[in-house]
């Protein structure tokens, strides 16, 4: 059971998809102009990932090794198509806003990356939880980036605002140059913490 | 002049790296030295123009015509695997010294998000053509060479300075990203 919490919680912190391992960056600054982008990005992003380590790990023995990477695509990216036409259907204001990224996820190198380097090795339990780990952990560090920003540069938070209408805030933020400048202090600050916790 | 406009626009204004966050990954991965990324450049020129030639065809005379629009992503990325695959063979065969050139990276390529990016916004540009499409994904691999070499040469000026220990590695890297960003947010409003 506690190699089980172990592999849980390596996602979370020891080896954060964003902070640590630097996988799927594009998503990670593309989108996190708002903490609800963010949120957003996550959840489909833990969805086609616990999907994917799931049908991996059950058909892991069928795949010849060869073809593996080809057929691994294949499964990441049918799942994706589900998200992109659910989102479409049901929250059609996410859809929009996080436009291109939804069918990028199929190249996030942290889904193949998972994919390979886990659920083709694993059982099917660790697979499930090495993905609700990694995928958790990008969410909170999605959301995280998208709060700092958002607070930073559009005064709210979860689209509450705080300040009036008129005040100044720093727009930098939320423009594209903010999103490296935010996620590099965030690193600074997530390093700090990991290395004094353990 | 509408040519004009869009490669200035992919170049400058939108340049796809900086401004739209397409090719993250090799932007950070393989800019440690000039030389790598000028080599890395080159493999995404050339991937990126067949590769959105190829998925401009495939939406324009299979997909759409037959309604199975919603399969785009997946027969996307299915074609730009095994065009990767085929460039790989075919550059190994017909010229040795390209492919020792560019070699490494090709396979990098097939999880390049801008490749894919690029395939797909490629579909939406107004008035679209196949000329235009490619022309669209040349103009914007001239911005990703553009943002990863001057990075690059950024980088290697890098190794010399005296950094702050908790900032060396990842967050000077994005520090440097992010004031570059800043350098090509003057273009806005060029186009």
């Amino acid at each position: 059971m506690l190699n089980q919490k172990q592999n849980f919680l390596k996602g979370i912190i020891k080896d954060n998809p964003v902070f640590v391992m630097l996988l799927g960056m594009c998503p990670t600054l593309g989108v996190t102009s708002s903490a609800f982008n963010g949120l957003g990005m996550g959840i489909a992003t833990l969805f086609v990932l616990l999907m994917s380590n799931i049908v991996v790990s059950l058909v892991k023995s069928q795949i010849p090794s060869k073809v593996r990477i080809p057929a691994f695509i294949i499964i990441i990216a049918s799942f994706v198509t589900i998200v992109e036409m659910v989102l479409e259907a049901y929250i059609p204001f996410l859809f929009e806003q996080l436009g291109i990224f939804i069918p990028l996820i199929v190249v996030n190198c942290l889904i193949l990356g998972r994919a390979e380097a886990f659920a083709s090795k694993n059982n099917l339990l660790s697979s499930v939880i090495d993905a609700l780990g990694m995928g958790i952990g990008f969410t909170v560090a999605l959301t995280l980036l998208g709060v700092t920003r958002e607070i930073l540069g559009s005064g709210s938070i979860f689209d509450f605002r705080f300040v009036s209408e008129n005040a100044n805030t720093l727009i930098l933020f939320i423009l594209p140059p903010g999103a490296f400048i935010a996620l590099a202090y965030l690193t600074v600050l997530f390093n700090k913490v990991s290395t004094k916790t353990s | 002049m509408e040519y004009v406009l869009i490669l200035i626009a992919a170049v400058f204004v939108n340049n796809i790296v900086l401004s739209q966050f397409l090719g993250i990954c090799p932007f950070l991965g393989v800019s440690n030295k000039v030389s790598t990324s000028v080599g890395m450049s080159g493999a995404v020129l050339f991937v990126m123009t067949i590769a959105t030639l190829a998925t401009y065809l495939l939406h324009q005379f299979v997909l759409v015509p037959s309604g199975l629009d919603y399969l785009r992503t997946i027969t996307f990325i299915l074609v730009i695997a095994s065009l990767v695959q085929m460039v790989e063979i075919i550059l190994k065969k017909v010229s040795p010294a390209l492919y020792q050139a560019l070699g490494v990276f090709l396979p990098l390529i097939t999880t390049n998000c801008a490749v894919l990016g690029v395939a797909i916004l490629a579909l939406g540009l107004e008035h679209g053509s196949l000329l235009k499409a490619v022309f669209f994904a040349i103009a914007n691999s001239i911005g990703f060479a553009l943002a990863l070499i001057v990075f690059a040469s950024i980088r290697e000026h890098l190794e010399l300075a005296n950094i702050p220990k908790g900032m060396k590695g990842v967050p000077i890297n994005l520090l440097v990203a992010g004031l570059l960003s800043l350098a090509f947010l003057g273009f806005t409003g060029l186009v």
